[in-house]
């Protein structure tokens, strides 16, 4: 007969658990035709939070053709990594803008 | 390569020439004029373009100039009013503009996808010529900090679009 204060232990430790595994949300900044952070990490699950400081339009384009993201001039778009693998993604309108996403499964 | 570089030293006087070949360094109100005169150039090229190209690319490309120079140009003027600055014209500026009239009546004549390729090798030659005009006279010209700044996001705006104006060229068969 386990004591009974070992339940509240369980269940807490169950939601600590289910919230470190929790997708994380990464924010990632284009000003002044830069992308910031270049590299980031992140899995499977992750939200990617693209702010858009600039006053031009710009996309997120996975070079491998998996994602294309379009960011209007002073807005922020949240979009979902489901593939894992390393991404070299760029702006269609501004190539000289390019970036890398290492996504774990 | 012979035909390259003397396409890119015919770009840097087109931009260069009169003024600057005689060593007369640009005040910052003629640098803003400079700088603005290129994005109107763009705009006027690319409203051309939107009613005369037939590749969606083409069109698509020339869409994305007037959205990009309308919005340089906007900051530009929200600049030098904030400075209480006028923009000055200057000998730089008008070879600019009298260059690109010349090429946009040039331009009309063409149809098709003659025109297409025509206009797309013009921004890849325009687009290289404000570059250097950019890197070598026009921001370390620039005394102010804030013209500067916009001179410098401006280069990469341009950068962009050359490679950009690259890319359409390619897919134009």
């Amino acid at each position: 007969m386990s004591p009974r204060w070992i339940f509240p232990v369980v269940v807490f430790s169950m939601v600590c658990g289910s919230i470190s595994a929790k997708a994380a949300t990464i924010e990632i900044t284009m000003q002044n035709l830069v992308i910031l952070p270049a590299e980031v990490t992140g899995k499977v699950g992750d939200t990617i939070k693209w702010i858009n400081k600039d006053v031009f339009a710009h996309t997120a384009t996975a070079r491998s053709g998996d994602w294309d993201v379009a960011i209007p001039p002073n807005k922020t778009v949240s979009s979902v990594l489901k593939k894992a693998g390393v991404v070299d993604y760029y702006c269609r309108y501004h190539p000289n803008m390019k970036a890398m996403i290492t996504v774990a499964p | 390569m012979f035909i390259r570089s003397s396409a890119t030293f015919a770009a840097i006087s087109l931009l260069s020439g009169a003024a600057l070949a005689q060593g007369v360094k640009l005040t910052d109100p003629q640098i803003a004029h400079v700088a603005y005169t290129a994005g109107v150039i763009d705009i006027n090229a690319a409203k051309q373009a939107e009613k005369k190209a037939s590749s969606k690319e083409v069109k698509a490309f020339a869409n994305d100039m007037v959205r990009d120079h309308g919005a340089v140009n906007k900051q530009a003027l929200d600049l030098v009013k904030k400075l209480k600055v006028t923009p000055e014209d200057n000998d730089t500026s008008k070879t600019l503009s009298k260059n690109a009239a010349d090429k946009l009546a040039e331009l009309s004549k063409l149809k098709g996808a003659e025109y297409d390729k025509a206009y797309v090798a013009n921004e890849i030659a325009f687009h290289k010529a404000v570059d250097s005009a950019l890197e070598s006279t026009l921001i370390p010209g620039a005394s102010n900090a804030e013209l500067k700044a916009l001179l410098q996001t401006g280069l990469k705006i341009f950068q962009g679009h050359e490679q950009h104006a690259e890319h359409v060229a390619a897919g134009l068969k």
